[in-house]
């Protein structure tokens, strides 16, 4: 519990999030256009990153599955901003050595013809570190 | 040389834990003039005032210092007690030990030390009070009433009833406020018109009440007792003492595309109209606007089929000047724009609608008369989604909504998917909710019987977007009692926008010098003591102007600043403040500085005959204060160049004496 | 008038049509764009959390140069202006980072978030004014209903980009309306494509692509307009079946300055 508390400061300092400020209304799982694929909704990270209860989000795919695309953020009626803390957890997984989701070598099986270099520089951004 | 007591109270342990009681008053015991000082536990109570009492009798005293709580407090309570011992009252003074003092310093040492600093201070000013006598003014038995919605209606009745005359003065052409517009009433479910209109009648018929419609009051003088308001009548270019409200000119009216304001737009009015049939008064305005013959002299129909002859195109915005005793204010609310919460496609389709909205479309006087039909494409809506909380507690630092509980809108909702349910059984009712808060006598009750016997679906969760798509509104949301997200289908989509105080209030506060929160509420003289007075005397307050309220609340509210009313015109004069301005002749130049300044007109000039020391006599304007209007702020005294002007109770010299005493 | 540009790693490659009519649009409305110096890529999405240094850095040198230069930074790519706008802002906001940042640049002089970085599309309504590209139409596009597609990139998060209202946004609506088109307003217009997402969710992206396409047709769009590579990308990979267009090409086609460039 108490590494959970530590890692809980740490994710609230790094995204800058204060999840104190969450009235639990629901807006950000309302709005999210990933819902369907996240085992752990929006205002899950939220709750369960205030109560310490971290654990089974770093193991989570949701991690991977959030867009970025701050719908959360800007609907959010207590400026929560959930999308920046569903960031700060994924970071702390992927920056653990080994934890690296996509690497060059997996490259080319994704490339299409059309496929913009946007895309996998994105990706790498996202799934590795 | 004045004989001054001390008299330092414990306030319980509210000043005597932080503060060493005894210390304060046996340091104060050496001050200049004090020839007796003490300290008991509480100074307010009857023990404490008769030690006063005694010891102004025993010890002669000519002043009292209480160091104690704020002057705001307990000031009266002491000069009472003076009084009583047969002091003048002004020769008492405070030192706020508690508040400026005991609260803020945890020390023991540091307390004690700022309090004997305030005592000193308070010491010194006394030294040189001088016995004050307060005027009095008459009272003008006359009050006003702004806003003419069931705040204003009830305001005025219970006024009325007392005896006294009241005008109401309401911006519209009519009264009735957001009340008329409402269908049913909640938790009863009688009709808003059936229990409004009968009042509407009582206020056009009661010989005490007049109503100056399609009005606004323009300028406010004076004070509590004696407001000079005046009163701007704009042209409705219909002469309202001769139309019979036949309605023929609306008939007969060319121009029949104006968004009828009354509907909220959802249909449209003629560019002369009455806004509904029980309107009072129920007489016919031009909206000059729209009108053609005002805009540009072409048409004149109304004026031709008017059989009484009340049509006037001349006419002009008129002003009149009207004394009065007391104001209530009774602007009400409307509800929030929804520009900036497209999320929900409120400006995309007119199928997403306010809660106001609402009201119309399921009102028998509304544009659908009453049939429930979308007003897309008229048909009968199947799934209707209700969205709680927009742009109500919201974030501080959002700049779209409202901080604040609406309060109204949860009662409502359940009202609409209720009476939905009702009528239509075979539509679906969906609310979704953040918390369901029903305080209020059988509000509970009524939601639960929106769920349990009219199945309405509750849903814990937020409407997320909202995309309108071919004839339905595609209603995405979260369900997190379910851990789901819905995906619904909708025909009509309700939002329960958050209600702001009427824009007319911020510039009539201003007017009124009448204070207001950071949401333009009007502010109470006490949240929980005074709630319907203003800080400003003789200004009081009368429904959701105040924070948002349902109409049981308004209607008990307004009553109650009746009450407040009756009190003060029943009253044949006024004690005013004898803490007023005066200017000192010899040094007055008649510069016009304090006139300048002072926001209540309580300073002219006279010319006057001075003798000068070659013995030739010189005429010089100076500056004389009616202290009947004087409300003693000392802007004058700021403003004055040459150190003239000066104030009862506060004078410069006693400041001065005040802070030398700190900086000692 | 001469502004700084930042093309960005796609338009040189698989968006070579968005870079070029950017030219030659700008050159027909008296704007020369300046390429940044050896610009480097800024890395497609900007990472919120406040320790992140070295990804920003590209950004930073950005800002740097047009700040130097006393030129606004205009951008075309939405992913490109996200990210350097945000850096800008983070700059502005976040003096440990700024600190770090320019120690990291080795930069005797740092900056602070002075530079002004505009959008092609602010640069339109901002600098050149929509009433002035009005004028300069020779090929109105007036049988043309568009729909106007932002994504999520251009409006948020708002509180930074400050575009435009970030729920009814009217830019690129004015914009088309400039080119003498009409505008077609869908719901979906700041909704997510998918974004990088199609790489590892491929039906996710699908769906959410779908959505948008099918949004705009059923409100009577026969063309989709935007400004980002990766949206062109996912709704043209999962089956629109209108063309998906970026800005610029319109553009150069109402201009009259389209045909020139495809010998």
């Amino acid at each position: 519990m108490n590494n959970n508390k530590y890692l809980r400061e740490e994710l609230i300092r790094q995204s800058g999030v204060n999840p104190k400020k969450c009235m639990k209304c629901g807006k950000c799982s309302a709005t999210c256009p990933a819902y369907d694929e996240m085992e752990y909704h929006p205002h899950q990270f939220v709750s369960m990153v205030e109560s310490g209860d971290i654990e089974p989000l770093l193991k989570s795919e949701s991690l991977y599955k959030c867009l970025s695309c701050f719908a959360c953020v800007d609907r959010c009626p207590r400026g929560v901003e959930p999308a920046k803390l569903v960031e700060a957890v994924r970071l702390s997984a992927v920056r653990k050595q080994g934890q690296n989701r996509m690497s060059a070598n997996d490259v080319a099986s994704i490339l299409d013809e059309d496929i913009p270099q946007q895309l996998l520089v994105s990706a790498f951004r996202k799934y590795s570190k | 040389m004045q004989r001054i007591g001390v008299f330092v109270c414990w306030c319980g342990s509210n000043i005597a834990g932080s503060v060493d009681v005894e210390a304060v008053s046996q340091a104060l015991k050496n001050e200049p003039g004090v020839v007796f000082s003490t300290n008991y536990q509480y100074m307010c109570s009857q023990a404490g005032q008769d030690m006063i009492v005694n010891a102004v009798k025993e010890h002669k005293l000519t002043g009292i210092v209480v160091c104690s709580c704020s002057p705001r407090m307990h000031e009266a309570t002491f000069r009472k007690t003076a009084a009583a011992a047969g002091l003048n009252p002004y020769m008492v003074e405070i030192a706020n030990i508690r508040e400026q003092c005991s609260w803020v310093h945890k020390d023991i040492a540091t307390g004690t030390q700022k309090a004997i600093i305030l005592g000193k201070a308070a010491i010194a000013k006394v030294n040189l009070n001088a016995p004050l006598t307060p005027g009095e003014s008459p009272v003008t038995k006359r009050a006003l009433v702004i806003g003419g919605g069931i705040a204003g209606i009830q305001t005025a009745l219970d006024i009325a009833d007392a005896g006294f005359p009241v005008d109401i003065v309401e911006k519209n052409p009519t009264i009735g406020g957001k009340m008329a517009q409402l269908d049913k009433t909640f938790p009863t479910l009688d009709c808003a018109a059936c229990i409004l209109t009968p009042k509407m009648v009582d206020v056009a018929q009661n010989e005490n009440i007049r109503i100056f419609s399609y009005s606004e009051v323009s300028e406010i003088k004076g004070f509590v007792g004696n407001f000079d308001v005046t009163i701007k009548k704009n042209a409705r270019y219909v002469k309202e003492d001769v139309c019979t409200g036949c309605g023929a000119c609306v008939e007969k009216c060319p121009m029949k595309k104006v968004p009828n304001e009354f509907n909220l737009g959802m249909d449209n009015r003629s560019a002369i109209y009455i806004p509904f049939a029980q309107a009072v008064p129920k007489v016919a305005t031009i909206d000059p606007n729209a009108c053609n013959m005002l805009k540009n002299g072409k048409c004149g129909l109304c004026a031709k089929v008017c059989a009484a002859g009340a049509i006037d195109y001349t006419q002009k915005d008129e002003y009149i000047n009207e004394k009065y005793g007391a104001i209530v204010v009774a602007t009400g609310f409307n509800p929030i724009s929804m520009d900036k919460f497209d999320e929900f496609a409120y400006n995309q389709s007119k199928d997403v609608i306010t809660s106001l909205e609402f009201e119309r479309l399921t009102n028998a006087a509304g544009p659908t008369a009453g049939h429930l039909e979308r007003p897309s494409d008229g048909k009968s809506p199947k799934t209707i989604v209700f969205v709680q909380c927009v742009g109500s507690r919201c974030d501080a630092c959002n700049e779209k909504g409202k901080e604040y509980c609406s309060k109204i809108c949860c009662m409502y909702t359940a009202k609409h998917a209720m009476l939905v349910r009702d009528k239509y059984p075979d539509t679906d009712v969906y609310v979704f909710y953040i918390d369901v808060r029903t305080p209020g006598k059988n509000f509970d009750e009524f939601y639960r019987r929106a769920v349990e016997e009219y199945g309405v679906k509750y849903i814990k969760g937020m409407v997320g977007k909202v995309t309108p798509e071919g004839d339905k509104l595609k209603v995405q949301a979260s369900d997190l009692i379910d851990n789901k997200q819905l995906h619904i289908d909708a025909d009509l989509v309700v939002l329960a926008a958050a209600i702001e105080p009427d824009k007319s209030a911020r510039p009539l506060a201003t007017m009124l010098t009448a204070s207001m929160d950071t949401n333009d509420f009007f502010t109470e003289a006490h949240p929980k003591l005074r709630p319907v007075e203003s800080p400003t005397a003789g200004v009081f307050l009368s429904g959701a102007c105040q924070g948002p309220k349902d109409i049981p609340e308004t209607v008990s509210q307004a009553g109650a600043a009746a009450s407040k009313v009756i009190g003060l015109l029943a009253k044949d004069k006024l004690t005013g403040n004898p803490c007023v301005a005066h200017s000192n002749e010899l040094m007055c130049n008649g510069c016009s500085s304090c006139e300048r300044v002072c926001p209540y007109g309580a300073i002219t000039y006279e010319d006057r005959e001075f003798r000068m020391p070659d013995r030739t006599t010189k005429i010089r304007r100076i500056a004389i204060v009616n202290p009947a209007v004087c409300q003693g702020c000392g802007a004058c005294t700021v403003a004055c160049p040459s150190g003239a002007m000066d104030l009862n109770g506060f004078a410069s010299n006693q400041i001065m004496a005040e802070v030398d005493a700190i900086c000692k | 008038m001469k502004v700084s540009y930042f093309p960005g790693c796609t338009l040189k490659n698989k968006a070579k049509d968005l870079d070029l009519y950017a030219y030659k649009s700008a050159e027909a409305l008296g704007i020369t764009l300046e390429e940044i110096e050896n610009w480097q890529c800024c890395g497609g999405v900007f990472t919120t959390a406040k320790n992140e240094i070295a990804t920003k850095l590209s950004s930073v040198r950005a800002l740097k140069e047009a700040f130097v230069k006393e030129q606004p930074l205009v951008t075309v790519c939405s992913a490109c202006h996200n990210v350097i706008k945000q850096t800008n802002y983070t700059m502005q906001n976040d003096k440990e980072f700024a600190d770090k940042a320019n120690r990291y640049m080795n930069e005797e002089n740092g900056c602070f978030g002075e530079a002004q970085v505009y959008h092609y599309l602010e640069m339109l309504r901002d600098l050149v004014g929509f009433d002035t590209l009005k004028e300069k139409v020779v090929n109105p596009l007036s049988s043309k209903k568009i729909a106007p597609y932002y994504g999520c990139l251009l409006l948020r998060p708002n509180s930074v980009m400050k575009m435009d209202d970030p729920e009814n946004p009217t830019i690129m609506e004015d914009f088309i309306k400039a080119l003498g088109a009409s505008p077609v307003i869908f719901a979906k217009r700041n909704e997510c494509c998918g974004g990088y997402v199609s790489v590892e969710s491929p039906e996710l992206a699908k769906k959410n692509s779908i959505g948008v396409v099918q949004n705009a047709k059923a409100n009577g769009a026969d063309m989709i307009i935007t400004a980002c590579p990766l949206c062109k990308y996912n709704l043209e990979k999962n089956g629109a079946d209108i063309p998906v267009v970026y800005i610029t090409e319109i553009l150069a086609e109402a201009l009259g300055v389209k045909e020139d460039t495809n010998e």
